[in-house]
């Protein structure tokens, strides 16, 4: 049985729409204005014990939605979740001793005091036995390599050194299952490494369910073999984060390194010019039209190098988030409709 | 139920810790707290004087000697630093709009019981500091108590109405701060409270010195005992029968606020998990 279990999961919040200008504010003093806003449309979902899923998306997507909906800080407008066997959102204290919220904008350290001293009042309110806090304390910091400032203050620690200890209380009473959202924003290169080291380690060795949402690509593509990317509030893919591009992208890139004297115009013929930078024309070609639309070029131009690459992942991503961001596109002139081609996958 | 305790000393002892980490402006807001008294005495210095034969210690105001006067607004700083939140209430509605409140949705901690522990440890870190200074000032001032300590029985029963004070103030505070659950912004809310609070609960003045009506509708209002209540039992100005009365309908407020405030929190989260998070 899945471990996380989402059923037609769906959410709408209400927010005051306030109109433009002081009359309208006035009005609005009596009477309000909603407007419903869709967050999350009927999310289905399994995932098994022991996996690492990356959710992906724009903002204001349903990611963090989602994860709240999931730790039982919201409860859904409709559909049903179950997490463990409980119902997140009915906050049973036997479900919170057993999962874990993080929030990469979301502190929840004491500021003023150290970090040890947020872990303590972890212990209590986690009922932890003191040796078994201890020894998952140093060893959560050990493998963080902060073990010596858990006595300094949490505001004197940088933004790195603090989002390590909110993982360290998050980890405290081991919770079966783990939901992180954004665990590197605003991170350097290296404590992000350091971070998704630490979590890939450690959702190794413990098998923990975790839950990530993130914007870094390379979080994702060194922590997670599944990927969700949830869109307009529904899932658009899951799956593996290389089936992505298979999935959004049906187009090469091909750079073509022209011979000095080959002319600069009539590229459009051939595919959408995406750059001219004498003496280099990049272009992007139909996947299935590769091999004709090259063989013409090289029949009829001066070409002396040809380099043919998969277009970037997050470009791959960009497209199909921009795309679900409109409204779908019926006579578009693109050869895949990504949203359509992800349907279908997912 | 060990494990209960250990909770709640942990808690105490780590929000006392967090509050002596600023001792500086801890000490300075201890020591403030003797400043506003003293032009309280100069004030009634000058009123008395005005009245009666002509010296400071002649008339009476309703019942008061000047002597009684300064007594009671000595009194009333202590029963205001027993009852007295500062930052609870606006700490609560920051703490939901900023969405901080989330904490105490994801952890197995209950919000009330929490702030009511940091609360208590914030007022014994105080006192452990304030003792030394009030004693002094009372050991000056013990001139103006003029009737010497109550009997046994009174001092208990000011005791236990400071408890009283302090478990009032606080649930009345915390149900003021969960309306940030249905108004985002309660500053203005606040201050109107302060401003009431501040009249009606006897920190001015005592309030038997209100004529009719107002000494009835203070009376019906929870506010006196906050500050006047404790004092005018200090003072023996409530005896007997009407001291058991009041005693029980503090307890009476306390217990209306404190389910109040569970109330609100329980549909307070409920709203917030619905709307908002």
């Amino acid at each position: 049985m899945a471990i996380i279990e989402l059923r037609a999961l769906a959410k709408s919040f209400r927010v005051y729409q306030k109109r433009e200008g002081l009359a309208a504010s006035l009005r609005g003093l009596l009477r309000r204005q909603y407007r419903y806003v869709q967050a999350v449309r009927g999310i289905d979902l399994d995932v098994e014990h022991g996996e690492f899923v990356a959710f992906l998306g724009p903002n204001g997507a349903g990611k963090t939605t989602t994860l709240k909906l999931l730790s039982g800080v919201i409860h859904p407008t409709s559909g049903s979740a179950r997490v463990m066997g409980y119902v997140p959102w009915k906050r049973e204290n036997a479900y919170r001793r057993r999962f874990a919220l993080v929030m990469g904008q979301k502190n929840q350290l004491w500021w003023d005091l150290p970090a040890q001293e947020s872990f303590r009042l972890h212990q209590q309110i986690y009922r932890l036995a003191p040796d078994a806090f201890r020894r998952t304390r140093d060893e959560l910091a050990d493998l963080l390599a902060v073990r010596a400032l858990m006595a300094q203050p949490v505001r004197e620690l940088s933004l790195g050194e603090r989002m390590k200890m909110e993982l360290i209380a998050a980890l405290l009473h081991s919770p079966d299952v783990l939901f992180l959202d954004e665990p590197t924003i605003g991170l350097d290169v290296v404590a992000q490494h350091r971070i998704q080291q630490f979590l890939k380690y450690y959702q190794a060795e413990r098998r923990v369910t975790i839950l990530l949402t993130s914007h870094y690509m390379k979080d994702v593509a060194a922590l997670c073999r599944r990927v969700v990317i949830i869109a307009q509030g529904d899932v658009q893919y899951d799956g593996s984060l290389d089936g992505i591009r298979d999935a959004f992208s049906g187009s090469k890139i091909v750079t073509l390194q022209l011979s000095e004297d080959e002319r600069l115009d009539g590229w459009e013929a051939f595919g959408e010019v995406l750059e001219i930078q004498p003496p280099r024309v990049k272009l992007r070609i139909l996947r299935s039209e590769v091999p004709r639309v090259l063989a013409s070029i090289l029949a009829t131009r001066a070409v002396e190098d040809v380099a043919v690459e998969d277009p970037p992942l997050e470009e791959a991503l960009a497209e199909m988030f921009t795309r679900v961001g409109q409204p779908a596109p019926q006579d578009a002139e693109s050869p895949v409709d990504a949203v359509e081609l992800a349907k279908g996958i997912a | 139920m060990i494990a209960r305790a250990l909770t709640c000393w942990t808690i105490l002892r780590i929000t006392l810790e967090e509050r002596l980490v600023y001792r500086g402006d801890f000490a300075l807001a201890t020591l403030m707290r003797f400043l506003p008294i003293i032009t309280q005495i100069f004030l009634w210095w000058a009123v008395f004087e005005s009245i009666g034969d002509g010296s400071r210690s002649g008339g009476t105001i309703a019942g008061y000697r000047f002597e009684n006067m300064v007594a009671y607004y000595l009194l009333t700083m202590i029963t205001r630093a027993f009852s007295s939140m500062p930052g609870l209430a606006s700490g609560i509605a920051r703490q939901i709009r900023d969405g901080e409140v989330k904490k105490y949705l994801v952890q197995p901690v209950d919000m009330l019981g929490f702030l009511l522990l940091s609360r208590l440890a914030h007022k014994l870190a105080y006192y452990s500091v304030a003792l030394l200074p009030f004693g002094f000032v009372f050991y000056l001032t013990r001139g103006f108590f003029v009737d010497g300590w109550p009997e046994p029985g009174v001092l208990a029963a000011f005791v236990l109405s400071l408890m009283l004070a302090f478990l009032l103030g606080f649930f009345l505070e915390a149900s003021f701060g969960l309306i940030g659950f249905w108004f985002l912004e309660v500053t203005s809310l606040l201050f109107i409270y302060m401003l009431l609070s501040f009249f009606l609960s006897g920190h001015m003045f005592p309030l038997d010195l209100l004529p009719s009506p107002w000494n009835q509708l203070v009376d019906l209002l929870p506010l006196k005992y906050l500050a006047y209540f404790p004092a005018a039992v200090f003072l023996g100005k409530v005896q007997g029968a009407d001291l058991t009365r009041g005693l029980v309908v503090q307890v009476g407020w306390v217990v209306l606020f404190a389910v109040a405030a569970r109330v609100m929190w329980s549909r307070g989260v409920r709203r917030y998990s619905g709307f908002g998070g």
